[in-house]
């Protein structure tokens, strides 16, 4: 049979199986159905929900703003799916084509779509994780559990982790009214995804919104009551902070460990596939029929020097999860490959931050725009000579300029004058980021160029 | 009624702020804060803000609510 018979036959009664459905996992199976795939649909996803928004969560959630029972994602078009949901995939069986689910059913697949994201890294240590009172954030049932609690007015909330999502956390409880400390083992927060310069002025942020900031310390142990509830941690300083709700926001861990043993290229680190969104096995062998996007990916990208980014980005997860489905139901000469330039957003203390590019990879940064102290300007990292990312604090408009300056590799400092520089923004300083062989919580996008099967990679909380 | 604003996009232009007050706001600046599932009522004035929208930021569903269904709901 030719390979375009095999293909319309795909498109008409193929069967195509989604793990993970979430933003990415919903997405793809739109598009799907938007290129005229007709056959069957599988989605897959453990959680009992269907596919629902997480930026929210740390935002309009916790600000009492929306519920997080209603931040279920809108639908494009109906996708007439069969719905496995409230079960986790186990197991694939790739020479099958078959995903085993912890239910013991079996679903067999044509194409294969791995979006199985991240969770939630826990408190280290287990009997103090499970405290009452202690949260992680990553799910509905996480976001709706830490509003109710917020909601109670508790005397001191703790945030471990002064990451993105740490620092949103922090600020919506600024926002009610809440007393709150933020434990940083960095030297400030976002110092990992936009390094210490950028760090500096979040920190600023955080204590002018009394925020009770500590940097450069560790929680060593949570402290609970006789009835199971927390209420204090101690720190690496020595000191006790009573706290009725602590926050654990250490960044995440990608879910791929119900495919070890399978030979997929699968392990913490994520799962690699080429730019075209098809997963390798642990040989480096590309895979036709199993394809990977959002969180749990991990891509080469030409842009960045064919390093394999890792992203936990909301627009990457939608625009891989497009590029996988076009790329599933297209001869090899049509296929697209995953170029998209990183870009992110948050917003705390009702400022706006933005960024595209990767930021961490950046040596230097200049600001071409406003001030720090004024907290609107726009920071542009430098890497060898070129532009690779740019940060704006209230100042998004100008994003799309310098996501063109990274699409064409324009050299760094800039050459060009720009409207509204300030003195201080005349001369490139040090980005100032961590040494990236320390492992940290912060980034949103991880630089990976290992071995995905590599398991002696290991995360060390400082925290024993 | 469902949507989801994609903040990539977004400028904080404030046009959907402007035109559904109840289910767009600004948060600071330019950072904005919108309910991701508002009542019926409101539909007439975020399908305003959808085609306001100077960047297409406003995805809202072309379902018109017909999603608490079985499958929805994950039993089919
Ligand atoms: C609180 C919070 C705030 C955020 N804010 C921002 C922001 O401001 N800007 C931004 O760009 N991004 C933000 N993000 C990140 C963004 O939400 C993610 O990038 C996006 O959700 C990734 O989508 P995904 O589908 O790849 O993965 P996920 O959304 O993680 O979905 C994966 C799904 O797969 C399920 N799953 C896992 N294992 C299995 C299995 N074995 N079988 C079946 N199902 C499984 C998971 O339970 C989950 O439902 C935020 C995330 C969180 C948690
Ligand atoms: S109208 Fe569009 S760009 Fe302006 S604030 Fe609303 S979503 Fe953002």
């Amino acid at each position: 049979m030719s390979g375009d018979a095999a293909l319309e036959r795909l498109k008409r009664e193929g069967r195509i199986v989604v793990v993970g459905a979430s933003l990415a996992g919903l997405r793809a199976a739109e598009t799907l159905r938007e290129k005229g795939f007709s056959g069957s649909l599988t989605m897959i996803g453990d959680e009992p929900h269907e596919p629902y928004d997480r930026p929210p969560l740390s935002k309009q959630v916790l600000l009492g703003k929306a519920t997080a029972d209603r931040t279920a994602l809108p639908r494009r078009l109906d996708i007439d799916a069969k719905w496995r949901l409230g079960v986790p995939a186990a197991g694939l069986d790739m020479k099958a084509r078959r995903v085993r689910l912890a239910d013991g059913d079996e679903v067999e697949y044509d194409r294969l779509l791995i979006a199985t994201g991240v969770r939630a890294r826990p408190w280290p240590k287990p009997e103090e994780g499970s405290l009452d009172g202690v949260f992680v954030l990553r799910t509905r049932d996480d976001g709706a559990a830490l509003e109710r609690a917020l909601a109670a007015g508790p005397g001191r909330v703790l945030v471990i982790g002064a990451g993105f999502t740490g620092s949103e956390i922090a600020s919506a409880c600024r926002e009610r009214g809440l007393a709150v400390t933020v434990a940083e083992r960095g030297d400030a927060p976002l110092v990992g995804a936009l390094g210490g310069v950028v760090g500096a002025v979040a920190a600023e942020m955080h204590r002018e919104n009394g925020v009770d900031l500590r940097t450069g310390i560790m929680v060593t142990a949570l402290e609970g009551d006789s009835s199971g509830r927390v209420r204090a941690a101690h720190l690496s300083d020595g000191t006790t902070l009573e706290a009725e709700v602590v926050v654990v926001s250490l960044g995440a861990q990608r879910n791929t460990e119900w495919l070890t043993g399978s030979g997929l290229g699968a392990g913490p680190r994520g799962i690699a596939c080429d730019a075209g969104c098809r997963a390798f096995d642990i040989w480096g062998i590309v895979t036709d029929d199993i394809y990977v996007a959002g969180d749990v990916a991990r891509s080469p990208h030409a842009l960045f020097g064919y390093q394999f980014l890792s992203l936990e980005h909301w627009g990457n997860a939608v625009a891989q999860a497009e590029t996988a489905a076009h790329n599933m139901l297209s001869e090899s000469a049509e296929r697209r490959p995953h170029v998209w330039v990183p870009a992110f957003w948050s917003s705390q203390f009702g400022v706006n931050i933005k960024s595209v590019g990767v930021p961490s990879m950046g040596t230097e940064i200049v600001i071409t725009q406003g001030s720090r102290a004024e907290r609107r300007f726009v920071g542009v990292y430098g890497y060898q000579g070129r532009v690779i990312g740019a940060v704006t604090f209230d100042q998004c408009r100008w994003l799309d300029f310098y996501e063109q300056q990274i699409e064409q590799t324009a050299p760094f400092p800039p050459p060009y004058s720009t409207v509204d520089r300030r003195p201080e923004g005349n001369r490139p300083l040090d980005a100032d980021f961590p040494d990236p062989s320390i492992p940290t919580h912060g980034p949103t996008i991880t630089l990976s160029g290992y071995s995905p099967a590599d398991r002696r990679m290991k995360f060390t909380p400082a925290h024993n | 009624m469902r949507l989801v604003v994609d903040l990539n996009r977004c400028q904080g232009y404030a046009q959907c702020a402007f035109l559904a007050p109840d289910v767009f706001a600004m948060h600071g600046d330019e950072s904005l804060l919108y309910d991701p599932q508002p009542d019926e009522e409101h539909r007439e004035n975020v399908v305003r803000a959808v085609h306001a929208c100077p960047v297409r930021a406003i995805l809202l569903d072309a379902m018109n609510g017909s999603l608490s269904t079985a499958e929805a709901r994950g039993e089919r």
